[in-house]
């Protein structure tokens, strides 16, 4: 990268960007023929094409939520967006097959070393579509099916029709009508029964190209007693002009499965990422979130679980950090529909420069779900006068038998914190960052060991050079 | 005798917390190897002089200077002023939640000494001064101050002034709210580093100077040094009060 680019680019570090070699590019903008059109490409069995219609004339027709940040959400150009980018003709199962300006960028990002290291499965996704995919063999011996999502819909139709949209159905907001329309790419993994996935399994998600939509659309499905970690990284350049990152995750945990998601979403600051995630948890299944906000110009994002059968568990840690010009507004659904379920939220925020910071929760007890345990700790961190930070819970209680606690703190770092560390011999910066790290830790040590290192590195980047 | 090193110079102090002047004309000099103790009232500025030779920004210098090894403080920000050699024993130390105190103690020694502490070696180091302080492992996993006890507080803090290796070791009220054991403890942790450094102690009680022998010690009364003496001014001290002091209304 030259050294223009990087001025350009600032403190953020993954805002370097490729030529765009792209062997298919759709023309800006949206229309049912643009959505005709991805299905055909794909090959696609009728009912997916049909699905995707359908999506797209609700999305014609939904208006826009009319909360959260509406001025950011009525600044999006829908006309301004590349909604398909073929970067590469095929998904490689060699990194030394994937054209060499997208391998390059993976290795900057690490993800070739880390798959080496500790993951048992990663697939890449550039622009559209995955241009890179593995398994380790022993997880395919064993059944467990990891595919990016056209392959899945290709390879195991009957599996992705019974489930696909059951979780998040096109109809539940407008950028779930806008994925289910023009979804690519997006992970498709299926766990047999009993099968116990150690290492965990990660997608890399990357835009390279300027005013592209990224559209993915994962679903992962848990069978009976089985577990699975999946992690997904998300970074892009930074441009002066938006792009649109607008995904829907279906997560299905069955009886006694374990399924953890854990994201570190580190867009630049030019990307509305606007994002439906939702599980279901069947008796005694375990859903868990991890669910990390440092980048992107508006995050809207509320990782849910229903919790379905008796006994389920939730558990969603939230964390969002939100600096000059960004805004992060996160938190957690959990809706308890059976009885004897339990959940925990824990969201934390930081902003800074000027950033805000939302909590949007719901907590929901249905009058049957009786003996329900929940418990929701919110706690915000300010560190200039300049910055902004909200809370929004909303709890719907249907019965008198649940155990409910709720604690919420808005808290400043105190001068008295910074003399310490100061005092230590920590310059204001780096005592500024050792704090930040400190507030995380309770997300971080959620993390597999490298992510959190990256994280905690990251932010301490994020201090630098921003105290006066 | 060999000469005098000079530490901490305080020339005609005077400093204001938020337009209020808390100290009015202070005058001190430490020299290397000398304990000082300085003793007074509650309000009677003794944490603000140790505050604000630390360089605590709610602290406002309105005449007079600070001088360590003979440089002016008011070029030093408070983290050089760690790495030049200088450390605040902290009557409340600050809560750090998330950050653990094994984390906490490598990037402090590794910001203020030259040479960055080697992993084994800074293992040895830290578990002999741990052992020495009597203080468990666990506390290593523990995050900064964080559900500490008042005793534990104030062990964490020598153990930081043991590592550190100040030459001018600032101790506000370290003795207050310890136990005998406790108590004792520290006074090693006081007596190991005070040959090569200049200490000022600020405590209420006598009792500390059982373990810790001083060389000077200061009554202060509304924000200056009113009279000094030896360890016999800390027995009188304990014994009379301060109201003798007081100059005539």
């Amino acid at each position: 990268m030259n050294e223009e680019a990087l001025e350009a680019v600032g403190d953020y570090r993954y805002g370097f960007h490729d030529p765009e070699n792209a062997t298919i590019r759709f023309d800006k903008g949206l229309s049912e023929q643009v959505v005709r059109d991805i299905s055909e490409l794909k090959n696609e069995p009728q009912w997916m094409t049909d699905i995707r219609v359908k999506a797209y004339r609700h999305f014609e027709e939904r208006a826009m939520p009319d909360w959260g940040n509406c001025n950011l959400l009525e600044s999006i150009n829908f006309e301004n967006v590349t909604y398909f980018l073929r970067s590469s003709n095929q998904t490689e199962k060699n990194w030394d097959d994937v054209p060499d300006d997208i391998k390059n960028t993976f290795n900057r990002l690490g993800i070739p070393e880390a798959e080496q290291k500790w993951l048992g499965g990663v697939t890449a996704q550039y622009e559209s579509e995955a241009v890179y995919h593995s398994i380790r063999e022993d997880l395919e011996e064993q059944g467990v099916i990891f595919l990016d999502m056209d392959t899945g819909l290709k390879t195991h139709p009957e599996l992705v029709k019974k489930f696909f949209g059951t979780v998040v159905p096109h109809s539940d907001n407008k950028f779930s009508a806008l994925n289910t329309a023009v979804w690519s790419g997006g992970s498709f993994i299926y766990v047999p029964k009993g099968v116990e996935v150690e290492m965990p399994v990660q997608a890399y998600f990357r835009i390279n190209a300027k005013n592209m939509g990224q559209f993915e659309r994962t679903l992962i499905i848990a069978d009976e007693g089985s577990t699975i970690h999946y992690v997904e990284g998300c970074t892009a350049p930074s441009y002066s002009t938006d792009s649109l990152h607008s995904a829907v995750v279906e997560l299905i945990a069955m009886e006694g499965a374990k399924i953890r998601y854990s994201t570190v979403q580190n867009w630049s600051n030019n990307v509305y990422n606007l994002v439906t995630k939702r599980a279901v948890a069947h008796k005694n299944a375990t859903v868990e979130w991890v669910d990390g906000n440092i980048g992107s110009k508006l995050t809207m994002k509320y990782p849910s679980v229903l919790l379905k059968g008796e006994g389920a568990h939730a558990e969603v840690i939230s964390v969002a950090y939100a600096g000059e010009g960004q805004h992060q507004d996160a938190g957690a659904k959990v809706h308890h529909l059976a009885p004897n379920t339990t959940s925990n939220i824990l969201s934390k925020s930081i902003s800074k420069n000027g950033g805000r910071s939302s909590y949007r929760g719901m907590l929901q007890v249905m009058p049957k779900a009786t003996g329900c345990r929940s418990k929701v700790v919110c706690d915000a961190l300010i560190l200039d006068d300049s910055s902004r930070s909200d809370t929004y819970p909303t709890m719907e209680i249907g019965n008198a038998t649940a155990d409910l606690e709720h604690e919420a703190s808005v808290s400043k770092v105190s001068s008295d914190q910074l003399f310490y560390l100061m005092s230590r011999g920590l310059p204001e910066e780096e005592a500024m960052g050792l704090i930040v790290n400190g507030f995380f830790e309770p997300f971080t040590r959620e993390l597999p060991m490298e992510y959190a290192v990256e994280l905690n590195k990251l932010l301490e980047l994020e201090m630098e050079g921003s105290i006066g | 005798m060999a000469m005098n090193i000079e530490m901490l110079r305080v020339e005609s102090l005077h400093v204001s917390v938020e337009g209020t002047p808390i100290i009015k004309g202070l005058n001190l000099t430490i020299n290397k190897g000398e304990i000082h103790v300085v003793m007074g009232r509650n309000g009677a500025g003794k944490s603000t002089l140790a505050n604000v030779v630390m360089g605590h920004p709610a602290y406002e210098i309105t005449k007079g200077a600070i001088f360590f090894q003979e440089r002016p403080l008011e070029e030093l920000a408070v983290f050089e002023r760690a790495r030049a050699g200088m450390f605040l024993s902290f009557q409340y130390p600050a809560v750090i939640p998330g950050v653990q105190v094994g984390t906490f103690l490598k990037k402090s020694v590794a910001s203020v000494r030259e040479e960055p502490p080697k992993g084994r070696a800074f293992r040895k180091e830290l578990n002999e001064a741990m052992g020495q302080l009597e203080m468990d492992k666990s506390f290593l996993s523990r995050y900064v101050n964080d559900g500490f006890s008042g005793g534990e507080k104030k062990r964490l803090e020598i153990l930081q002034m043991i590592l550190l290796k100040p030459t001018l070791a600032l101790l506000d009220e370290t003795d207050s709210g310890l136990d005998i054991d406790a108590l004792r403890i520290v006074s090693k942790g006081i007596n190991q580093i005070a040959p090569q450094a200049g200490c000022l102690i600020i405590t209420h009680y006598q009792r500390l100077l059982d373990h810790v022998k001083p060389h000077f010690v200061h009554a202060m009364i509304d924000g200056a040094i009113v009279k000094t003496g030896g360890p016999e001014l800390a027995l009188e001290l304990e014994e009379r009060g301060y109201d003798w002091l007081d100059a005539p209304a």
